[in-house]
């Protein structure tokens, strides 16, 4: 469903030009959850924000249901691809009420019956209808989470984009959230790419998951190689027990990849 | 829970408007103790000034009592309050008349001037922030900056000579110093003070042009003071705005990104913007005395230049408090907006 095939992003001018991303490539089948996996600065919200279109200054070939992307995007590609981020308390309009918020896309795409379609929504996220005239500011972390979750899903999308939807969440709220999203991926025949820091999201998410470091691939595997430890490449190991919690002893031996 | 929070919603509300009553009560009172300080610690003699030096000391004590100045300090401030607040700032020596009937009547001329520059600097600098901060870093953003640094930094004095030097004297462009042309003076009966509506009211429109062309270049100064500060204010606003992940949200859910950089992005600059503006207003509406002075224009700040080289104290007293509580009122204003426009601020 989704391809992409030597994804190069680079950043910045003469000096200071960065290459951020460089000669990615992989593949997501129909319903399938992938993650991207990596270090802050790795790329893997990069190559989400190319998929997404938000970043137009990319190199490559990206392309999805076998079409190539160009650039820019049209409302077809938003109705069929939907992006959730990273911030529950930046990513909505913190002056729009959640009916206005989740209305919009409705009304953006002339889809009509927007009531009916907010109620939905607004049920399949486990929120109520008295959620419905609130302000961002007036629902916890969770909440917000929740709505824009839901306000990715209003437009009946096929594919999800994840930026690191729990990391700003407390841990307590995070396997509510993931669980929401899973049982929705499952409910909807939904493919998702996930990107996430942490390992132990991206084992509870997705069947496979690309290890980048530093904009570059390191491996593709699945989450039972991961689960089992059977890990080729050194940097996905260190990663590994990197997500394992604070070890002094283990960061003393920790190696720079470049 | 909603039940509860209906229930609460007046009292709260009761609660806020106490508040910012006694905080508004207060500032003016800190108003009134400064200017009614300023009064006394000047070296000049408030009885001297209206009985003249060569006043036998018999009516100079006369004067003294008249005017309460034998009284004790306190019971003076209170009878200061009194007066104040019934709108009595004393008469004035310059003109001889109240202080207050010569600050209504001067006050339009700086409202008109003062309103037209901020209404040029929001039509300029506000269009030129969002432009520079969505161009960041480009040809457009960088001359911006120029142009806005030169707007700060160019005393408005200097500016103002020269561009009179330059539109009236040599290019014979525009008209000079004054509100109004001298034989067009006094023909239009003042409704709301402000030249440009009454000249209309009153159907003279010869004198509505001539009013508009005195007007240009000294209100395009002050505009241009102001649009400085607020270009560099929006970009910031809008710069802060832009990097917020609601606006990616709205980009992926498909909108326009006109509608996102001035429906969105803007929508949410609007509230600190008004602030802004508001007291970008009331800068100039207590800072246009330099540029008053330059171009002759009969407002408040030539009246207070006038007052200040003449020793005249009421005059310059009330004027200060005219213009403070202006301020304040401004003030109060943003906020009543801030929280209409913010339901966070509720």
């Amino acid at each position: 469903m989704i391809a992409v095939e030597n994804l190069n992003v680079f950043f910045g001018h003469g000096q200071t030009r960065n290459h951020a991303v460089k000669d990615v490539g992989f593949t997501v089948e129909k319903g399938e959850s992938f993650g991207l996996v990596g270090e802050s600065g790795s790329g893997k919200s990069t190559v989400l924000n190319c998929i997404s279109g938000l970043l137009t200054h990319w190199k490559g070939r990206i392309e999805i249901d076998g079409v190539r992307l160009m650039q820019t995007r049209n409302m077809a590609f938003c109705r069929k691809v939907q992006m959730v981020f990273q911030d529950p308390y930046g990513s909505l309009h913190p002056r729009h009420t959640i009916d206005r918020t989740l209305k919009e896309p409705v009304k953006i795409h002339r889809l009509g019956d927007a009531n009916n379609r907010v109620a939905r929504v607004l049920d399949d996220v486990g929120l109520g209808a008295k959620f419905r005239f609130r302000f961002p500011h007036q629902l916890s972390g969770g909440q917000r989470q929740r709505v824009a979750v839901a306000r990715a899903l209003i437009l009946d999308p096929e594919i999800i984009l994840l930026d690191e939807p729990t990391s700003a969440l407390d841990v307590s709220i995070q396997a509510e959230v993931l669980n929401l999203l899973q049982d929705i991926r499952r409910e909807k025949n939904l493919t998702y790419i996930l990107v996430s820091h942490d390992l132990a999201v991206v084992s509870h998410m997705c069947n496979r998951l690309l290890v980048m470091n530093r904009g570059k691939t390191v491996e593709t595997i699945t989450r039972n190689q991961l689960k089992s430890g059977a890990i080729s490449e050194k940097y996905t190991t260190q990663l590994l027990v990197a997500g394992k919690g604070y070890d002094r002893t283990a960061i003393d031996q920790f190696q720079d990849f470049r | 829970m909603s039940e509860l929070l209906i229930r609460t919603r007046p009292i709260r509300t009761l609660k806020q408007t106490v508040r910012i009553l006694v905080m508004v009560a207060t500032t003016f009172l800190g108003l009134l103790l400064i200017t009614f300080l300023i009064g006394r610690i000047v070296p000049i003699d408030p009885v001297l000034a209206v009985v003249g030096d060569k006043a036998s000391p018999q009516v100079y004590e006369k004067a003294r009592i008249a005017m309460g100045l034998h009284l004790p300090l306190w019971k003076q401030f209170l009878i200061y309050i009194g007066n104040v607040v019934t709108g009595d700032f004393g008469t004035s020596v310059l003109t001889a008349n109240p202080v207050i009937d010569d600050i209504l009547r001067v006050f339009p001329a700086t409202f008109e001037l003062a309103g037209t520059a901020t209404v040029i600097g929001i039509l300029v600098g506000i269009p030129l922030g969002i432009f520079s901060a969505v161009k960041q870093g480009s040809f457009l953003d960088h001359v911006t900056r120029v142009i806005g640094l030169f707007g700060h930094s160019l005393p408005i004095f200097w500016l103002g000579l020269m561009a009179l030097m330059l539109f009236y004297v040599r290019l014979d462009l525009l008209p000079g110093p004054g509100r109004v042309d001298f034989f067009y003076e006094g023909i239009v009966t003042p409704v709301t003070g402000i030249l440009t509506i009454d000249s209309i009211v009153a159907g003279e429109w010869e004198i509505f042009r001539n009013a508009v062309y005195h007007l240009i270049l000294p209100a395009s100064l002050l505009g241009y003071y102001s649009s400085a500060y607020l270009l560099r204010m929006t970009r910031s606003f809008m710069i802060e705005q832009l990097r917020q992940e609601y606006i990616l949200t709205a980009r992926v859910k498909g909108v326009k990104e006109w509608k996102v950089i001035w429906g969105h992005a803007l929508g949410n600059c609007a509230i600190p913007l008004i602030t802004v503006i508001a007291l970008s207003f009331g800068t100039l509406l207590e800072g246009s005395v330099l540029t008053e002075t330059v171009f002759a224009w009969p407002g408040l700040g030539l009246y207070l230049t006038n007052s200040l080289l003449n020793a005249d104290m009421n005059a310059v007293l009330g004027s200060t408090i005219v213009v403070g509580a202006i301020f304040l009122g401004i003030n109060l204003f943003s906020d009543f907006l801030y929280k209409v426009m913010d339901p966070r601020a509720r």
